[in-house]
């Protein structure tokens, strides 16, 4: 047993990975936590589809893959704010078509190459266990930088997700707080997409702030508890992955996924919820 | 009781002034007096969502120390006319100045409230965390809050009587003890204008006294008030003046003048009875988070 658990940390690109992975975990569950709570999942899928026009855009000009994935992400993240806060047509349709719309060019700009099929599927799914040593420095460089600016503005932050008019009438720039927390979103984003690929990295960011959800009433446990549920599920889907040689984002994904479902089920909070719930409708 | 409060505390003097009946009999003499005067000002105001007016020509002076209803049914302006003046919404036509500065701009001395029914009560902050954050914007970005805010947090609830609830999920709460709390987040901002949204509406009668008694004291603090409610028989009873409003100010003036059954009719229109010189409002869907199923509400002891 403990020499499964030892034997892969022999293997330098096995070591990368479980960096990558606690690093990613940790700022995503971070983000994530503000994610649920703002509810908005569906942005924070349409801005990772949105990265891959960015990501095929950056190897046609042979330029760093997160360059053209943030430019692409954070540009989408930000379309989609001015979009909800400006346009007169309903948001999730307004999100709905940016969505589709920038990862279609993704798919064409990506037609005019040759012969990349194999980096299609990996920036699509993740690869994780082929991170090279410059990636893990770059975005464990991003997620500092992400987890620095929410230390920065946690207050803020916090105040005007829970009350936005509120936190807006006592002086506080929500307007302004909601594009920088739609640029974390994207920065977020583009650091996962290593790890879990386009696809599911809606999953690193919403899972984890979910399950903990699930479990306290406290923003502070919360994100803790986020933290340590996404960083575990990492870890242990990555060593899932590696046993089993299996593809390793999908398995995070699906370790998350059933200690959401575990939580759901077996979560003393979950039947007090829902009494809450049922008192405050029948009258508090 | 104490001393009445003289909202004229600043350095030039206006010996007479305190004999005149209102500020509004003075603003339709004097328009720019009134401006120089008021904590809220506004002219012309006309303000809406998309494409549908809200509020048309709305002209308004509230001086500091006031204690104002907004009354009217609903859809008829009463939270837009709330948040033209926290500076949420940007006024189509006409001009409007708080605290001697366009809206939003003097946004650190306004603490606003918005109606419970906007407010997410699964979030998951504690009573202590809700108050707390009417510290935040005065402590700016990086500051954390310090042993004066938690003490200024502390006296905030004591105030409310919630002090024994700080560390309670906020989602606990009756409804009552819900608009406690978040009276108490205005009090810990010691704002110099309190712009309330429904801060009466669903609450017991006991809380809604206690909540009265504390905005009272806050106005006879030199503290301007302004709270829109449902309630007209609240709002003749605990408010110094009121405001009816119907996508325009009806009557503005002292809570005696306003609230006479002639000025009723006009801004509630078919939803007011008249019964027995006693007006009665025939207004849906109000007392939002007290579902009793006893609508329509009929509001007994109604202005006299």
């Amino acid at each position: 047993m403990i020499e499964a658990l030892l034997d892969p940390l022999g293997y330098d690109f096995f070591v990368r990975a479980l960096l990558a992975a606690v690093v990613v975990g940790t700022v995503c569950a971070v983000v994530g936590t503000f994610v649920v709570l703002r509810g908005i999942a569906f942005i924070g899928d349409a801005v990772a589809h949105a990265s891959f026009p960015g990501v095929v855009a950056a190897y046609l000009l042979a330029i760093p893959f997160y360059l053209g994935a943030a430019v692409a992400a954070i540009a989408t993240a930000l379309a989609i704010g001015y979009v909800t806060r400006r346009a007169r047509i309903r948001a999730d349709t307004a999100i709905g078509v940016l969505f589709a719309g920038t990862f279609a060019f993704g798919v064409f700009l990506y037609s005019t190459i040759e012969g990349y099929v194999a980096d299609l599927f990996s920036f699509l799914f993740g690869y994780l266990l082929s991170i090279d040593l410059s990636d893990l420095i770059a975005l464990t460089a991003l997620g500092g930088v992400v987890l620095l600016i929410v230390g920065v503005f946690w207050k803020e932050l916090l105040y005007a997700t829970f009350d936005p008019q509120g936190a807006a009438a006592s002086g506080l720039r929500v307007a302004w707080l909601e594009y920088l927390f739609l640029a974390l979103v994207a920065l977020t984003i583009v650091i996962s997409l290593q790890a879990v690929g386009i696809i599911l990295v809606v999953a690193m960011l919403v899972t984890p702030a979910a399950a903990a959800q699930l479990l306290t009433v406290r923003f502070g446990s919360l994100m803790a508890l986020a933290i340590v549920l996404a960083v575990a599920s990492s870890v242990a889907g990555l060593y899932l992955s590696f046993w089993l040689d299996v593809a390793s984002g999908a398995t995070i994904v699906l370790v998350q996924t059933a200690l959401f479902l575990a939580i759901l089920v077996l979560s003393p909070r979950t039947r007090l919820r829902r009494r809450f719930r049922r008192a405050a409708t029948a009258g508090a | 009781m104490t001393a009445p409060f003289d909202p004229h505390e600043h350095p030039h003097r206006h010996p007479d002034e305190r004999q005149l009946p209102s500020l509004e009999d003075r603003a339709v003499a004097d328009p720019e007096h009134a401006r120089s005067h008021a904590s809220v000002w506004l002219t012309g105001v006309t303000a809406g969502y998309d494409h549908r007016a809200a509020l048309e020509t709305v002209d308004l002076a509230v001086e500091p120390g006031t204690l104002l209803a907004i009354v009217g049914p609903n859809g008829a302006g009463k939270s837009t006319l709330l948040k033209l003046m926290a500076g949420l919404l940007e006024p189509w036509d006409g001009r409007i100045e708080v605290l001697g500065d366009s809206p939003g701009r003097q946004a650190r001395r306004i603490a606003y409230v918005p109606q419970a029914e906007l407010v997410d009560w699964a979030f998951p902050v504690t009573v202590g965390d809700v108050v707390m954050m009417g510290r935040y914007p005065a402590l700016g970005p990086l500051r954390r809050p310090g042993p004066r805010d938690r003490a200024a947090v502390t006296r905030a609830l004591e105030q409310v009587g919630m002090a024994e609830h700080r560390s309670v999920q906020i989602g606990q709460l009756s409804g009552g003890q819900r608009r406690r709390v978040f009276l108490a987040r205005a009090l810990a901002a010691d704002p110099d204008l309190y712009l309330l949204d429904e801060p009466v509406t669903g609450v017991d009668p006991t809380t809604q006294e206690e909540l009265m008694d504390l905005l009272e004291a806050e106005a006879r603090r030199g503290k301007t008030v302004i709270a829109t409610t449902h309630d007209l028989a609240c709002a003749a009873q605990r408010f110094q003046k009121v405001a009816t409003v119907n996508r325009r100010i009806v009557a503005h003036g002292p809570a005696s003048l306003v609230l006479d059954p002639n000025v009723l009719a006009a801004t509630y229109g078919g939803h007011l009875l008249l019964l027995g010189g006693q007006a009665v409002v025939l207004d849906d869907a109000h007392h939002h988070d007290q579902p009793s199923g006893r609508e329509p509400h009929f509001h007994e002891d109604g202005p006299r």
